[in-house]
């Protein structure tokens, strides 16, 4: 395909927008400050003598460049953006409203705690639907992001076992369709990690689990399983899998990612739980802001819950108090401090503002929903793509590339083509048990009419593709965003991670 | 509800091209057991106005810090954010975009990002930084084990004039890490040794600047002396205003510099969400925890960026990752970046000397008052104060008058009496001279 050149570079609203370190006037500023007091310095010896080297615009020339940057973006209010295990739900704008409610946004963490027991009410308001709906006695609130909350939950987990001497427990069992974050995490907490394989049905192999726990049973910590799985099915036999975990006398780790699928219907105390994190930002709506923040609350067992980190809320008859200090009062056993100040407050109100939106039956309902898209999904699409497993599945479909073989087509030329359709492609090559694979997760906020496009786009791109004579077309693929396929490998070869004054250039990439 | 766009029309017609009789049959995996039990007591959706009203009166039961003059900080300062700041960073683009992992379709968020770690980079006086991670606290934490990978030493040294919430941080990580990491006592004087504990079998040492009770220290000589002995000087910086004023840690030294940067992205929030700030020398990037957003070219050789070096993350390199960071603080780094492409070179030592000077005429008027003291001889826009009387009670006092005049030490430093008197305080440019004048005559009031 051939594309009109314009003398500017410009395509009508594509409009393209260099660095802002190339639109420098010097001196310039968009920010007019009241009148400099007159005073003596008090710095010492530590006043900056040399120019910092950062750019001056004016108001409306940094308001047209972030504009135009936004632009070179797909986000969830223009298109489906399908990204499997990452719930890419609409993000409701009252949330926003609610988090800049100076009462909310104007206040500081340490306030004398007379100040602020609104926001202490938020937090455990939170708290509390958390642990109504997954039916678990405690919640950790600070972990930042779902990491982190997989963090919390196995500091927990080895707090515990420190604390009835079983320190030689040094092995987490970790399903080899898991995200890579519960590995990490694993070897964060000092824990070495052995990899459970799944079944053909896409499943956690029972039987290799239980050999497992037989050969080193008394040395496994815990065991980490995303349920519903990244595979998108419910772990059946979970229930099972938390007798033979609490047997060997360690403890169930439950991956909460995919959490969006059950809300409202399942609550994971009744599967024998000892912990599970909560991305706020995929089932409680708060937006993902391009790659965070995040909130990853992590509800607890009765066995971890005294390990929590600090700080958390305290409601008595004197109303909410706030416990900061590992090692005191109720925080005696607590592992301590895993977050600056109180957790991600502001994402707690969103989330909050969320829940009380939608209420114990319009969660139920958008899981139900959830579920219903995806099987829809797999139901339509499975007439000219390959489905890895049989469903039904849950929040999210996964097809592997035998329907693409001998094309010389591949799962990344098919992702590329759905960009020229308007929409952002699926999750790639995720989950490594799947060859190929196509993770999608269409989740609730999606209208029939807009699956409908989607899969009529993936069928004719399958359709071509089988036909065959299309791979050089497929290959070039994307021809219609901003941008065509990036050069990644030049990217990582000769990294250029900053902007640098012309001059300077030479010097800082042969010190790389 | 809503939010939910399907029909009750569109469930039957979808569930029959599915062949299912209805949406509970579709969860015929989970177990009845647990299906059966699962009675979930929590009210029932609510319209916009009734969620409205019930957040409404729970943030009205809050003092917040617009209502009275305020001069708290601790590592969160209140700051003016520009009014196209906030709304740049509610356009739909960035605020509803995923993690940039299709980079055709994401150039607006890999640029900006771009611009972030080289702003960055260019305030701390480094030669890379990365996208940013969750907070201060935790950037500090990862410096530490970032550290005893690159010298592979396990050992760290932490100064007392380190944030105690970066100090817990980091000791909870150590702790499960198996790191041995000594916390040096607070250090209200900035009188502490740390050039005699330096030795070869240190990683890194780790020191805040300004310190937390608000001291300038230069640490040139102290990074020369680790350097010396194989160890990294790790230098932390909870008021990222500071940058616009004093020498940045890049030039006296500085292996690792990590920051919060909250106090420039927006409002205190409770504390959270911030951003967490990272950047090192290039030599130690492959260490380095976090994405990086890196320029390349296209298929039709145009400029553009993708995230790079990934092989140092969790979703490729799993147990052997340098971090298990994945969600980061995105939106919060683009609001950090926007109000510095506002503020400008200029605009940047211009708020910094702003800050710099309330705190000194504050500084001024509350060291006038009989039996207060300024502990530091140095500092940006936050010192602390010696009261001789317990802080605690005096803050909450002020508070009663509506001013928020300061954090007690005790709040962080309950084992340490001799830290019971003093009250950690901060001026920025959102405080008048009225507002000055106001909180010394409270505080005048509340010592008498």
């Amino acid at each position: 395909m051939t594309k009109p050149t314009t003398a500017s570079g410009n395509r009508g609203l594509q409009l393209e927008q260099g660095l802002i370190f190339e639109q420098d006037t010097p001196g310039a500023t968009a920010v007019d400050l009241p009148a400099l007091p007159h005073t003596r310095d008090r710095l010492g010896g530590m006043k900056n003598t040399k120019r910092i080297g950062l750019p001056g615009m004016s108001e409306p020339e940094v308001v047209r460049h972030y504009t135009r940057l936004s632009q070179k973006n797909y986000s969830i209010d223009s298109g489906f953006y399908p990204l499997g295990s990452c719930t890419m739900k609409h993000n409701p704008r009252l949330n926003e409203k609610m988090a800049r409610l100076p009462g909310f946004a104007d206040v500081h963490p340490f306030q004398p705690v007379s100040t602020i027991q609104g926001a202490l009410e938020l937090i455990d308001t939170t708290a509390h639907w958390l642990k109504a709906l997954t039916g678990m006695p405690a919640v950790a609130m600070s972990p930042a992001a779902g990491a982190h909350g997989e963090l919390c939950g196995l500091m927990c987990i080895k707090a515990a076992h420190i604390a009835k001497n079983q320190g030689n427990r040094t092995i987490v069992l970790v399903p080899e369709s898991a995200h890579g974050t519960n590995p990490a995490t694993a070897a964060l907490c000092g824990y070495s990690v052995e990899s459970i394989p799944a079944n053909s049905e896409g499943r956690v192999d029972l039987a290799a689990l239980k050999a497992a726990l037989e050969r080193s049973g008394s040395n496994v910590a815990a065991v980490m399983i995303t349920n519903p799985n990244t595979c998108g099915l419910f772990e059946r036999e979970c229930i099972q899998v938390a007798d033979m975990v609490h047997a060997a006398g360690a403890y169930f780790y439950m991956d909460g990612a995919n959490f969006n699928a059950i809300v409202g219907r399942l609550r994971i105390g009744d599967l024998g739980v000892d912990a599970m994190h909560i991305n706020l930002h995929k089932t409680f709506s708060t937006p993902h802001g391009g790659g965070g923040p995040g909130a990853g609350p992590t509800v607890l067992s009765a066995a971890l819950a005294a390990f929590a980190p600090v700080p958390f809320v305290v409601h008595d008859a004197q109303g909410y108090s706030v416990e900061e200090q590992a090692g005191f009062g109720a925080a005696k056993d607590s592992f301590g401090r895993m977050k600056g100040y109180h957790g991600q407050f502001g994402v707690f109100v969103r989330a909050l503002s969320y829940m009380l939106a939608m209420g114990s039956d319009g969660l139920k309902q958008a899981s139900g929903d959830a579920v219903l898209n995806a099987n829809y999904l797999m139901a339509r699409l499975s007439t000219e793509l390959t489905p890895a497993f049989p469903g039904p599945c849950m929040h999210e479909c996964v097809f592997d590339d035998r329907f693409l073989k001998g094309t010389g087509v591949t799962t990344l030329d098919i992702a590329k083509a759905l960009i020229d359709e308007g929409v952002h492609p699926p999750t790639m090559y995720f989950p490594l048990v799947v060859h190929g694979a196509l993770l999608m997760e269409p989740t609730e906020t999606e209208s029939k009419a807009t699956l409908d496009q989607f899969v009529d786009s993936l069928l004719h791109l399958a359709r071509k593709a089988k036909a065959g004579g299309a791979e050089a077309e497929f290959k070039s693929a994307p021809q219609l965003s901003p941008r065509r396929r990036l050069d990644e490998t030049k990217a990582a070869r000769k990294p250029v991670l900053r902007w640098t004054p012309p001059a300077a250039g030479a010097a800082s990439q042969a010190a790389e | 509800m809503r939010y939910l766009p399907l029909s009750e029309a569109n469930r039957r017609d979808m569930l029959g091209v599915i062949g299912a009789k209805s949406v509970d049959e579709l969860f015929r995996d989970l177990p009845a057991a647990a299906l059966a039990k699962a009675r979930i007591d929590l009210p029932k959706s609510a319209s916009e106005i009734e969620v409205e009203r019930a957040l409404s009166a729970m943030a009205a039961k809050n003092l917040n810090c617009g209502q009275g003059p305020s001069f708290l900080g601790c590592g969160n300062y209140r700051h003016h954010t520009p009014a196209s700041a906030d709304y740049i960073i509610q356009r739909g683009e960035f605020l509803t975009a995923y993690t940039p992992y299709q980079p055709e379709i994401s150039q607006g968020t890999l640029q900006a990002i771009f611009e972030f770690q080289s702003q960055v980079a260019l305030i701390t006086g480094m030669e890379v930084a990365n996208a940013s991670m969750y907070d201060g606290a935790t950037a500090c934490a990862e410096a530490v084990t970032m550290a005893t990978r690159v010298t592979k030493r396990n050992k760290a040294l932490l100064s007392g004039s380190l944030h105690p919430h970066y100090r817990d941080v980091t000791l909870t990580n150590a702790k499960f890490l198996d790191l041995d990491v000594e916390a040096l006592p607070p250090d209200p004087m900035a009188v502490e040794d740390l050039l005699g504990r330096v030795d070869d079998t240190l990683a890194c040492v780790v020191v805040q600047t300004p310190g937390f009770f608000g001291h300038l220290t230069d640490y040139a000589v102290l990074a020369k002396t680790c350097h010396a002995a194989g160890c990294l000087l790790v230098v932390c910086v909870t008021e990222p205003v500071s940058l616009g004023l004093i020498t940045p840690p890049g030039h006296i030294g500085a292996d690792i510099v990590v920051g919060e940067g909250q106090s420039l992205a927006g409002p205190a929030c409770f504390g959270g969400p911030g951003v967490g700030l990272f950047a090192t020398r290039e030599k130690f990037l492959r260490q380095m925890p976090g994405r990086l957003a890196g320029e390349t070219t296209d298929e039709d050789g145009r400029r553009g960026w993708v995230l790079t070096l990934s092989t140092r993350e969790q979703h490729i390199r799993r147990e052997k990752a340098t971090s298990n960071i994945c969600t980061n603080s995105g939106l919060i780094a683009l609001a950090f970046s926007v109000h510095m492409t506002l503020l400008g070179e200029a605009g940047f030592t211009n708020l910094a000397q702003l800050n710099h000077a309330t705190a000194v005429s504050l500084a001024e008027k509350l060291e006038a008052i009989k039996g207060v003291k300024v502990l530091p001889q140095t500092f940006f826009n936050e010192f602390a104060l010696k009261l001789g009387k317990p802080a605690a009670g005096v803050a909450d006092k002020l508070a009663a008058k509506g001013i928020l005049g300061g954090v007690p030490a005790s709040r962080f430093y309950p084992t340490f009496p001799e830290l019971t008197d003093v009250l950690l305080v901060a001026a920025t440019e959102t405080n008048t001279p009225a507002d000055l004048d106001a909180f010394a005559a409270a505080l005048k009031e509340v010592l008498s």
